[in-house]
């Protein structure tokens, strides 16, 4: 108890929460621009870290990254813009709302499910965070590949519409993630030379084109109407937050849940968390027809996934120094240069800090409500802007995100050829998302399958040696091979 | 298409133009330089040892030259595409960039004609030996122990911490070598880096992680990991208990992986001259010794010329061993 008397001295100090306070203004602006991820705010911080004092310095990576994540969904919603890749999972779910003139209450559930995810995740980072990271280190390779081909396989369950254009997607998306030098041969594929081409396609600037430069060039061929979206007023959000919480519940959890489990996963992270969630939803719900069209329950589940894998992504970083995303490498690394080395000695030699840290969580996570709702409430402005004049400022700001990505201009060029590939992809019925899906798993797919296959002399069996991996490899195939089975049972019983 | 013809050409001429201007107007203003703000390129991701090493050089050169110091990251192609874009700057002293070991290694494999060559070398910042690390609970006491395992199964053990051809691929292929055993007696399995590979050799993945001992600090002090031995001449100062390679195994190796400050081959002499002090007063800071001290990092000094040989002697000895181990083309 003293611990945690101490610790509360720690943050509760005028400097302190000021930080704090400046530290998610700052997130929450990084986040809604599209390009700058959480990550790039992390790293924007660290040379400010440096001159603080160690539980400021944390607090304010905390803070900062939390609202990062949830103000990604507003360019996602209002524009279609995913503002981190977190947001990507569902931008489309979050667009359509907002082109059926629901974009208020899509930013409300966003809001408050950010919020809520990011406390759960923060709870079991406080309460299971050594027995946690035991399961999290247990997981290498073979894990991992049966983890990326689960991911592939939410493609079947992400695309509206028919499933073989949805393969066809995903496919594109692999064939996508194969270019560049970072494979596991180390060998240059479809670089034609380019040095630019070397380190393969920008994944973000490649998701911009896909879904905002192609709704730039649907609005050009349409004639660019000059009316604006018509809206419904929510007023208050906080009103809806009631009725949303008891018919939304059963989405949160799964959200929940997901999020825990693939945040705290080394390497895996938030983005892919909100991928999963939506489509675990999507399989779980009562009316998976709606999925696509501007429903909430998708956008729940992923909201609610990617904050709480950013809690859970700290268990590892925390107790082996083995960073659970790109945001926790950067945390490890300012942790180490204020003498808060991590590992299990931390909790042992200096439980006032680590409770701290836990105490900002949860104050981030509450911080996020008014300064969450304080931002969409600057954004509504946008909604009212004529679509002709909102267009032009949509490219602009997709030609200042790509080139920020990577600081290249290359990227702008990778952008628009994306825009152009989404244009066509939609006009054709050919859904974004598991496009998008394939650009991000390919190369963990290849990795993973080709370390297996190093390490065992290309015994395929290495796949089920090990427990868990033959457990993720058990389930993989009974989903894949389910309709197949069902199919011959049910003509069995006809038969019969 | 001699529409795009005339117009690549237009945009070249343009371009050259451009770089015309922009050098004159660089010669002319290097007295008073730095007057606006200058722009640090890292060829490695934001959350890494060398983001973060350039981000504490940025902050406190900063402070010295009186001009906000961009740090900006250009990622891809294992450093490829962030050392040909601080080559490819204008040599105007407003981009500089921040050059690792592998300048020395990737051209070896014919992924770029870029060599340490063509940059006008500032100040070597930092160096890291390689180290042997296992699991706590590894079957191998000692270095020696490790090498007789080794030599009675040859290919049986695998090792992680870098990509095919990384530099600590390189590090444990050298080992071998020099020990007079075929380099791929340890199977190398490709990794994204070094934590990645640790939480590999955690999950019981791989048997060893060559990487540098402030890489494995964590879980050398979390009691999860064990390091063998440093593959230096001298002990690391952070971990004086680590013995070298020459004190328990009789192979002297050194190799390790280091960062520096390089600009574009060309810049004018004077904004040499007022960077490489600048450098030197940031190495000497307390900020910087206790930065790199709390990460485990190593501090080395080299500047100007010094450290262009320094980069030249390490790109022929890294040629040397890829080409022993079949990793050059």
């Amino acid at each position: 108890m003293d611990a945690i008397a101490l610790a509360a001295g720690l943050v509760f100090r005028v400097d302190v929460l000021v930080t704090l306070l400046l530290a998610s203004a700052f997130g929450l602006f990084v986040g809604a621009i599209p390009g700058l991820t959480a990550t790039m705010a992390m790293a924007l911080l660290v040379p400010l870290t440096f001159f603080m004092d160690p539980i400021p310095a944390v607090g304010a990576m905390v803070t900062a990254s939390a609202m990062a994540i949830f103000a990604g969904d507003i360019p996602s919603t209002l524009l279609r813009i995913p503002g981190t890749p977190a947001s990507a999972a569902y931008t489309e779910e979050a667009y359509r709302m907002t082109l059926k003139g629901e974009a208020e209450t899509a930013m409300a559930a966003n809001l408050l499910f950010s919020a809520f995810g990011g406390l759960v995740g923060t709870a079991v980072l406080i309460l299971t965070a050594p027995y946690l990271a035991e399961i999290a280190l247990k997981f290498s390779a073979p894990e991992y590949f049966w983890m990326a081909t689960l991911g592939l396989t939410c493609a079947a369950f992400i695309g509206s519409g028919r499933p073989v254009k949805g393969i066809l997607s995903l496919l594109i998306g692999l064939l996508v993630a194969t270019v560049g030098l970072d494979n596991p041969a180390a060998v240059p594929r479809f670089t034609f030379g380019s040095t630019e081409l070397l380190g393969g396609v920008d994944f973000i600037a490649a998701m911009i084109g896909l879904f905002a430069i192609s709704e730039v060039l649907r609005n050009a061929t349409q004639g660019m109407a000059s009316q604006t979206l018509p809206q419904v007023r929510l007023g208050n959000p906080l009103r809806g937050w009631g009725p949303m919480f008891r018919k939304y519940w059963p989405q949160q959890v799964q959200g929940n849940v997901v999020g825990v489990a693939v945040g705290a996963l080394p390497g895996a992270g938030a983005d892919l968390a909100a991928w999963i969630a939506y489509a675990v939803s999507r399989r779980l719900s009562k009316h998976p027809e709606k999925y696509g069209t501007g429903n909430l329950e998708g956008i729940v589940a992923a909201g609610s996934a990617n904050n709480s894998a950013l809690g859970s992504a700290w268990v590892p970083a925390l107790v082996f120094g083995i960073p659970g995303d790109t945001i926790t490498a950067i945390v490890i690394g300012v942790l180490f240069l204020h003498g808060l080395n991590p590992g299990p000695t931390l909790f042992i030699f200096q439980p006032e800090n680590i409770y701290a840290v836990f105490i900002i969580f949860i104050l981030a996570n509450i911080l996020m409500v008014p300064l969450g709702y304080a931002a969409i409430m600057m954004s509504r402005p946008i909604l009212k802007m004529p679509r002709r004049v909102l267009m032009p400022l949509i490219l602009a700001f997709c030609v200042v995100g790509a080139f920020a990505s990577n600081n290249a201009v290359f990227n702008v060029g990778v952008m628009l050829a994306f825009g152009v590939l989404g244009f066509f992809m939609e006009e054709n019925g050919i859904p974004l998302a598991p496009c998008i899906l394939g650009i991000v798993l390919g190369g963990m797919v290849e990795d993973n399958f080709i370390t297996t296959m190093i390490r065992n002399d290309g015994n395929l069996l290495a796949f089920f040696e090990r427990p868990i991996a033959a457990g993720l490899g058990v389930a993989t195939l009974l989903i894949w091979s389910s309709p197949l089975i069902l199919g011959l049972l049910r003509r069995r019983r006809a038969a019969a | 298409m001699l529409g795009t013809h005339i117009h690549r050409r237009a945009l070249l001429a343009a371009g050259i133009a451009l770089g015309a201007v922009t050098t004159l107007a660089g010669a002319a203003t290097a007295q008073g330089y730095p007057d606006r703000p200058i722009t640090l390129i890292v060829p490695w991701g934001a959350g890494g040892g060398t983001d973060s090493t350039a981000r504490i050089v940025g902050s406190l050169l900063e402070q010295e030259l009186g001009q906000p110091i961009n740090v900006v990251n250009r990622t891809g192609g294992s450093g490829v595409v962030g050392h040909s874009a601080i080559a490819e700057a204008d040599p105007d002293g407003y981009t500089i960039g921040l050059a690792t070991v592998e300048i020395g290694m990737m051209h070896w494999q014919g992924l770029t004609e870029l060599t340490s060559a063509d940059y006008t070398p500032l100040a070597l910042m930092n160096f890291d030996p390689a180290s042997v690390n296992v699991r706590e609970d590894a079957d191998w006491a000692d270095l020696p122990a490790l090498i007789e395992a080794i030599k009675a199964n040859p290919g049986t053990l695998t090792a992680s911490g870098t990509g095919q051809g990384g530099i600590w691929h390189l590090a444990i292929a050298g080992f071998l070598s020099k020990l007079g055993l075929e380099p791929g007696a340890v199977r190398w399995v490709p990794s994204e880096g070094a934590a990645p590979g640790l939480q590999d050799l955690m999950a019981g993945g791989v048997d060893l992680v060559p990487c540098s001992i402030p890489e494995a600090r964590a879980l050398i002090d979390a009691g999860r990991v064990r390091s063998l031995a440093v593959m230096s001449s001298k002990p690391n100062e952070a971990f004086p208990d680590v013995p070298t390679t020459q004190d328990v195994a009789g192979v002297s190796w050194d190799i390790g992986a280091w960062r520096g400050i390089v600009a574009p081959k060309g810049v004018p002499d004077e904004v040499a001259a007022r960077l490489i002090p600048a450098l030197e007063k940031v190495y000497n800071s307390s900020e910087y010794a206790d930065f790199m001290s709390k990460q485990g990092f190593g501090r080395q000094w080299a500047s100007g010329e010094a450290f262009g040989t320094f980069m030249a002697e390490s790109n022929e000895s890294l040629g040397a061993v890829m080409k022993e181990v079949g990793l050059a083309k």
